[in-house]
């Protein structure tokens, strides 16, 4: 008899078969992280039916086993080695096989030469992952497959993680999207992010098998997958035991039932884990520190007994809603906060109908809404004032402590934190797309162990050893309770631990400070997440002070957007009245926008009333379908003058390709102007979009590079599509030396990508890819080593040409440098006469890039700004004193330009920075240092494949607001 | 405490009175030679300190003062020092602490830049910070790398590389367990001693000693079994030092493999000839091309040395020269690839394949910037040249999870044993 036990990381299955392959028994389980009783009880099931007395060949395998079988001395088997045996004998002929797991995910190749890839530290695209977005869109897994089948158009979601997910699908619900197109698009995602993140250039044909659970119960991810293969794979029998079925093949070795169960018992009750003191130590403390919190409160009205004008202030959260009524000695009248399930309208016209039918004699004068739902309630409803989160949780703080020197809002989905400096909103910290820790995550584990969130909190005030989980992505968090569970940590130890873990990466992950004389005395501390006393107890605990945290923690928001409203001069309201409610009509329609290369997919929404809303458009034209009047935007102007170079006439010589990305952006004028001096047509490959992007995807062999770098394989992919036969990118370990740095490297990434991109493009075969070490910063040396190189495949190219070529480039080059400083010196010229507050967006050359910064300068246009870049300012200071070795040349004028900025009262810099680049761990701290030396607020935002542009608005949007006098 | 003396940008330096009583504190990378090299350094005239800390309080300390999306080594070994200095068990006033710079277009030249950044996080901005580099940057009145230091350093590395390559190749098979540990315990003693006596640092001794140190790893009672050999590559830090690599190599062995890490003279020598590639590729003068190729010449007579001795045992596997090394990437990656570890790394895969350890271990901290390249970038092409490499790249950081990292070590063990002569099932039964 021969056992196969899959211990996953969610579920156990267990497979039981005779010695000649015949499966007997099968079952497959969730385990709720109880795995060896689990473990016990199936083996004890297994051999009372099967009246196994002695021995059988029992083989462990999956991720959550292979702990136990290690520490009981039983036979364990690698997954993924399990499925190759299991598939190799019940379907001989498959070529390659995909199978999603709880945590994992692993593509084989077994046709063509043997290829087994797992995903690697990153968790997007599993299980989990789809679980998460499941409970995201308040639907079971049945119920999203069902959506999934029904959809019409697919959005661009970050399958990377499911924190970058949530931030892609959550401004889609804002927005109104249908629930139909986001499952589909989740389930394109997941399939993308599998083919792409584990195939790395290696083609999948042929044969297609489908296992693990994902795959096994949802046939829309099925589809998916075969729609972005190209394919029909199939979902075999048993598709959920084939690791189970393998393991059991795998059996050789006798193993005794009953010192086996022994053994995985007595595991059980072993091990010890990492922890911390108690949050309290006895009742007593706790007592106090109730009574202490239970004194911060906002005076409550009766609003049976109200009438007259009152003060409505909303706040539509990433994951709930709320709203506060207020009277006229701004005391809570009212107030509502629910789960947003998807769409907040609904919600809020319900609740202004039930006001309006409960309490007549009461009117509803001004109102104001803040949050992501901002301007989608605003245009619904007619409400009077939008204003950003930062300021409202700010109007609601100061009533509460008026000297607050810092407030930290810990919501649902994002954690907001921001100093306070001369009484406005300074210095604003947002968590990044990759830092977990916010109210979701603690909602996620409480439900996976059957527990509602207050009950939960509870549980961990009196822990008595919490477990340092430390702070880690949500998905990994899981592994990290397993493992502690089964260390022998109980629900209550987990629970403060998880509290210690969402605190600690507000601390020292998202605010980074590591005490708190940093943040100043005053410290308010509120969102939903706060009401959790165990979180808030860390926190005081962690920094060493005494906070303030409101008794209406979870509703600053939307009672800081009241109050705000309230403060406003009186004028008639716009809000919509009890007809119009009664009438309320809400439709969705989704397009694209034509109308520049963005291609925004907008969302329409259409209201009864002529009242509309256009969502997802990053700039005015599909809402004014106008160009807008003559912008002062460095940006676009470079843009425009690149253009200039992507023409080129026919040549003698033929064609040469070079891909637009990385440090070519701004090497364009460069090259475009040698090889036009040696006779040839240069060949720019065309603008980024997300279809040039996904073409050359599948070859991208690290996917925690950055993005500009995964782009340069599409636009490398496009140059060969376009028949290229010659295609120049060279490696560069040096850049220009500008003269304002201690060395001009250019970062390790830059210098050698066209490595990868040679080592990794099938593609490129038969083509000629001149990637070799040029130094352009040696001018003298230049051509007699250019000329070496391209001899090698132009050898009738002479070293007086290439003398001649490179001077034209040289030239070419300060020319073209020299045109983007005069009319940078002139907008801001003319920005000082209009009186216009001046942005330096400062990042990378290859940051002008739509299709990376995703339109963020047309954004700060939008929001009445001039746009200058950091090459215009870093000139004018010169090589400034850093903290640290300033040794790249585009990083140098990044701490130029904050230098110089710090000596303008109209400026402020906003740094861009690209998700993954290690470089920017160390400028954005410097750049920050120079900047807040200067008396100026650092603002960082940073990009990837897709960004959130709704966080990103909040931060620019609580900068103007600072800068307001 | 000694008078702060600071230059003219303001850096905190290390005084000649600073030298006489300030213990200066080193982190630990590779245990063997950095427990070799300290002993140069005390035998100089520096009190020094190996900090051999391990425990979750690092992680900790570095993720409080260390920005959290930097490299996972500035956050270990800063990490470390910072555990160090808060533990009480050293005089504030009277600590000093040392770090490598390189200078190269990677992160890790800042990492000295972010220690600094950290120390006045914690109010510790009185402990002055010693770069330890050959490329002249940041001097020190009261710390001066001399031509004899160097030399020293040298011996240093090839010794260390010596022990580590012996007992791996031995303690896989060794019969008694634990003799090639006490073999290598007894070497750091008896060289230790004698660089005290200013010994065993002449090309002659040098030989004399590697060859005693081959025939005495020779005289281990072994039993040759086949076992799946395993090589580890990657970025240095992470390679080398057990707190980075969540003890790789401890988990590799109770795997039952023979490990083979690539010792440090490669690496020595990738650096110093990177100088002269840049001339070669770039143009440069003359001048600096006589002294780097000098210095070139003296280590690649250093790594020969090693070769020769462990030659002289036909069971053991010498490395191979750095030339051989070189030339295995000519068709792969370009020789200008320089910044971390650069076309070594690349090199390493290819020469750990050549050599029979065609099952690697890539470890590399998460969002490594040279790995991207040298490393991840170039598996694809490996093993389209040798066909034999089973590479699993892993990353390291500190929310990465032990289980995730040893699961997927061990599926390409999976696949490693399936090739093993006379296997018996892939299944391991594990040996407690």
């Amino acid at each position: 008899m021969k056992i196969g036990l899959d211990v996953g990381s969610t579920t156990i299955k267990c497979v039981v078969m005779d010695e000649t392959g015949n499966i007997l028994y099968r079952s497959y389980e969730r385990h709720y992280s109880k795995i060896t009783e689990k473990m016990t009880e199936l083996l004890e099931k297994v051999r009372r039916e099967f009246s196994l007395d002695e021995t059988a060949k029992l083989t462990v395998s999956g991720s959550a086993g292979m702990g136990i079988s290690q520490t009981c001395g039983l036979p364990f088997v690698q997954e993924v080695y399990a499925t190759r045996i299991a598939v190799g004998k019940l379907i001989p002929d498959a070529d390659v096989i995909i199978e999603l797991g709880g945590e994992d995910a692993k593509i084989l190749f077994l046709s063509g030469g043997l290829e087994v890839r797992m995903n690697g530290s990153c968790a997007g695209g599993t299980g989990a992952f789809i679980d998460q977005m499941a409970t995201l869109l308040n639907v079971s897994l049945e119920e999203m497959d069902s959506l999934a089948a029904r959809y019409e158009k697919i959005y661009t979601i970050a399958s990377r993680c499911g924190v970058f997910a949530k931030s892609d699908v959550q401004p889609l619900l804002n927005q109104g999207a249908r629930a139909t197109d986001i499952s589909a698009s989740i389930f394109a995602a997941v399939a993308n992010q599998t083919i792409a993140g584990l195939a790395q250039g290696r083609p999948i044909r042929g044969k297609v098998v489908y296992l693990g659970g994902p795959l096994t119960f949802l046939p829309q991810l099925r589809d998916s997958f075969d729609r972005a293969l190209k394919v029909t794979g199939v979902c075999p029998e048993n598709s959920l035991y084939y690791v189970a079925i393998g393991a059991a093949y795998c059996g050789a070795v006798e193993t005794k039932l009953v010192e086996a169960l022994e053994s995985i018992r007595k595991y059980g009750s072993t091990g010890s884990f990492l922890s911390i003191p108690p949050l309290f130590r006895n009742a007593a403390e706790y007592e106090e520190f109730c009574q202490r919190h239970a004194q911060c409160k906002a005076p409550r009205g009766d609003i049976g007994k109200y009438s007259g004008d009152a003060f409505l202030g909303v706040d539509a959260g990433s994951t709930t809603v709320k709203a506060v009524l207020l009277g006229r000695d701004a005391e809570i009248l009212d107030s509502i906060y629910k789960s947003n399930s998807g769409n907040p309208v609904p919600i809020i016209r319900e609740y202004l109908l039930g006001i309006d039918q409960k309490y007549p004699s009461l009117r509803i004068s001004k109102s104001a809404v803040t949050g992501y739902g901002e301007e989608l309630l605003k245009n619904a409803f007619g409400i009077d004032y939008g204003i950003v989160e930062t300021v409202a949780h700010f109007t609601a703080a100061k009533h509460f402590r008026p000297n607050v020197d810092f407030v930290i809002d810990i919501g649902g989905q994002d954690m907001k934190c921001f100093k306070i400096r001369n009484g406005a909103v300074d210095n604003i910290f947002l968590n990044e797309a990759c830092s977990s820790g916010c109210g979701s995550f603690l909602q996620t584990f409480a439900n996976t162990l059957g527990y509602e969130i207050p009950e939960f909190a509870k549980l961990g005030l009196f822990a008595e050893h919490p477990v340092d989980l430390g702070s880690r992505c949500t998905v990994f968090m899981n592994s990290q309770v397993k493992q502690a569970q089964k260390d022998g940590a109980t629900t209550e130890d987990i629970s403060a631990g998880l509290s210690v873990s969402v605190v600690k990466n507000a601390i020292y992950k998202v605010i980074r400070v590591p005490n708190a004389e940093e943040l100043g005395r005053n410290i308010v501390v509120q969102g939903g997440t706060f009401l959790n006393d165990a979180v808030l107890r860390v926190f005081e605990k962690e920094l060493g002070v005494e906070v303030t945290r409101p008794d209406i923690s979870g509703l600053m928001g939307a009672y800081g957007a009241a109050l705000y409203a309230m403060g406003k001069p009186a004028a008639q309201t716009t809000l919509i009245g009890p007809e119009e409610l009664e009438n309320f009509k809400h439709e969705v329609k989704v397009t694209n926008c034509g109308l520049c290369s963005n291609h925004c997919r907008l969302t329409i929404n259409i209201f009864g009333g002529n009242r509309r809303f256009i969502g997802g458009n990053r700039c005015e034209k599909p809402v004014t379908k106008r160009n807008s009047k003559s912008e002062l935007n460095m940006v676009a102007y470079k843009m425009d003058l690149l253009a200039s170079y992507r023409k080129s006439e026919p040549g003698p010589r033929g064609k040469i390709g070079i891909p637009m990305g990385l440090n070519l952006y701004e090497l364009l004028p460069f090259w475009h102007s040698f090889f036009t001096s040696l006779g040839f047509e240069v060949v720019v490959s065309p603008m980024s979009d997300r279809e040039l992007y996904l073409n050359g995807q599948s070859t991208i062999p690290s996917d925690t590079v950055c993005f500009p770098a995964k782009l340069m394989h599409g636009h490398v992919q496009a140059l060969i599509d376009e028949g290229i036969q010659n295609i120049f990118y060279p490696c560069m370990s040096y850049n220009f030396d500008e003269g304002i740095s201690d060395n001009h490297y250019n970062c390790p990434v830059v210098a050698y990508y066209p490595e990868v991109i040679a080592a990794n493009m099938s593609t490129l075969e038969g083509r000629n890819l001149i990637h070799d070490y040029v130094g352009i910063h040696r001018k003298r040396d230049f051509p007699v080593k250019m000329h070496a190189i391209l001899q090698k495949s132009f050898p009738d190219i002479t070293v007086r040409e290439v003398k001649r070529a490179a001077k034209a480039a040289y030239g070419e080059y300060d020319r073209y440098m020299e045109q983007v400083r005069q009319r940078g010196d002139e907008m801001i010229a003319q920005a000082e006469r209009e009186k216009l507050p001046i942005i330096i967006l400062s990042g990378r050359p290859y940051h002008l890039d739509p299709e990376i910064n995703h339109g963020i300068d047309k954004l700060i246009v939008s929001l009445g700004a001039a746009v200058i870049t950091e090459d215009i300012v870093s000139r004018r200071v010169g090589k400034v004193h850093t903290d640290v070795l300033n040794q790249w040349t585009y990083h140098a004028r990044l701490y130029a330009a904050a230098k110089y900025v710090c000596s303008r009262p109209d400026m402020n810099l906003v740094q861009l920075v690209s998700f993954g680049c290690g470089v920017d761990a160390i400028t954005t701290d410097e750049v920050r240092r120079i900047l807040e030396e200067g008396d100026k607020i650092y603002t960082q935002i940073k990009i990837d494949e897709i960004t959130n542009l709704g966080a990103v608005k909040i931060r620019l949007r609580s900068l103007f607001a600072a800068l307001e006098p | 405490m000694a008078k702060l003396k600071y230059n003219k940008q303001g850096r905190l330096l290390f005084t000649k009175e600073m030298k006489k009583d300030y213990t200066i504190l080193c982190p630990m990378m590779a245990p063997i030679h950095f427990r070799l090299i300290v002993n140069v350094m005390k035998n100089c005239g520096y009190h020094f300190e190996l900090l051999s800390t391990t425990g979750p309080n690092i992680v900790q300390e570095g993720l409080k003062y260390v920005h959290n999306d930097t490299c996972y080594p500035a956050l270990l070994v800063i990490g470390q020092f910072i555990d160090a200095l808060h533990s009480g068990k050293y005089d504030l006033n009277k600590t000093a602490l040392i770090i490598t710079q390189t200078g190269g277009g990677c992160r890790a030249s800042n990492y000295i830049h972010l220690l600094r950044k950290a120390l006045k996080k914690a109010g510790l901005e009185q402990v002055p910070v010693i770069s330890l580099n050959l490329s002249f940057l940041e001097r020190n009145p009261g710390f001066q790398i001399t031509l004899s230091m160097v030399r020293k350093f040298v011996a240093g590395v090839v010794y260390g590389d010596a022990l580590m390559l012996l007992h791996n190749q031995t303690e896989a098979y060794e019969i008694n367990k634990g003799n090639s540990g006490q073999k290598v315990e007894k070497w750091i003693a008896v060289l230790s001693e004698q660089f005290n006596r200013g010994r065993g640092l002449s090309l002659k001794e040098q030989r004399k000693n590697l060859n005693a140190i081959v025939q005495d790893f020779a005289a281990v009672p072994v039993r040759k079994t086949p076992k799946v050999k395993v090589g580890i590559v990657g970025e240095i830090y992470v390679k080398y030092a057990a707190l980075g690599n969540n003890n790789l190599e401890e988990f590799l062995r109770g795997q039952d493999c023979e490990i083979n890490v690539p010792g440090i003279m490669g690496f020595a020598l990738f650096k110093v000839d990177n100088r002269l590639e840049d001339i070669r590729l770039y143009g440069g003068r003359p001048a600096k091309k006589f002294v780097v190729q000098k210095l070139m010449n003296y280590l690649t007579k250093m790594q020969d040395i090693l070769i020769d001795a462990v030659k002289t045992e036909p069971k053991f596997l010498a490395p191979t020269p750095y030339t051989h090394t070189k030339s295995l990437v000519k068709d792969i990656i370009g020789y200008g690839d320089k910044m971390g570890e650069g076309w070594l790394l690349t090199a390493e895969m290819m020469e750990l394949t050549e050599q029979g350890y065609e099952n690697i271990v890539c470890a590399q901290p998460f969002g490594c910037l040279p790995n991207h390249i040298c490393g991840k970038g170039m598996i694809h092409k490996i093993k389209a040249v040798d066909e034999r490499s089973n590479i699993v790249p892993i990353d390291y950081d500190p929310s990465a999870t032990r289980v995730n990292q040893e699961n997927r070590i061990k599926l390409m063990l999976a696949v490693a044993r399936e090739k093993l002569p006379n296997q018996k099932g892939n299944i391991n039964q594990q040996n407690k």
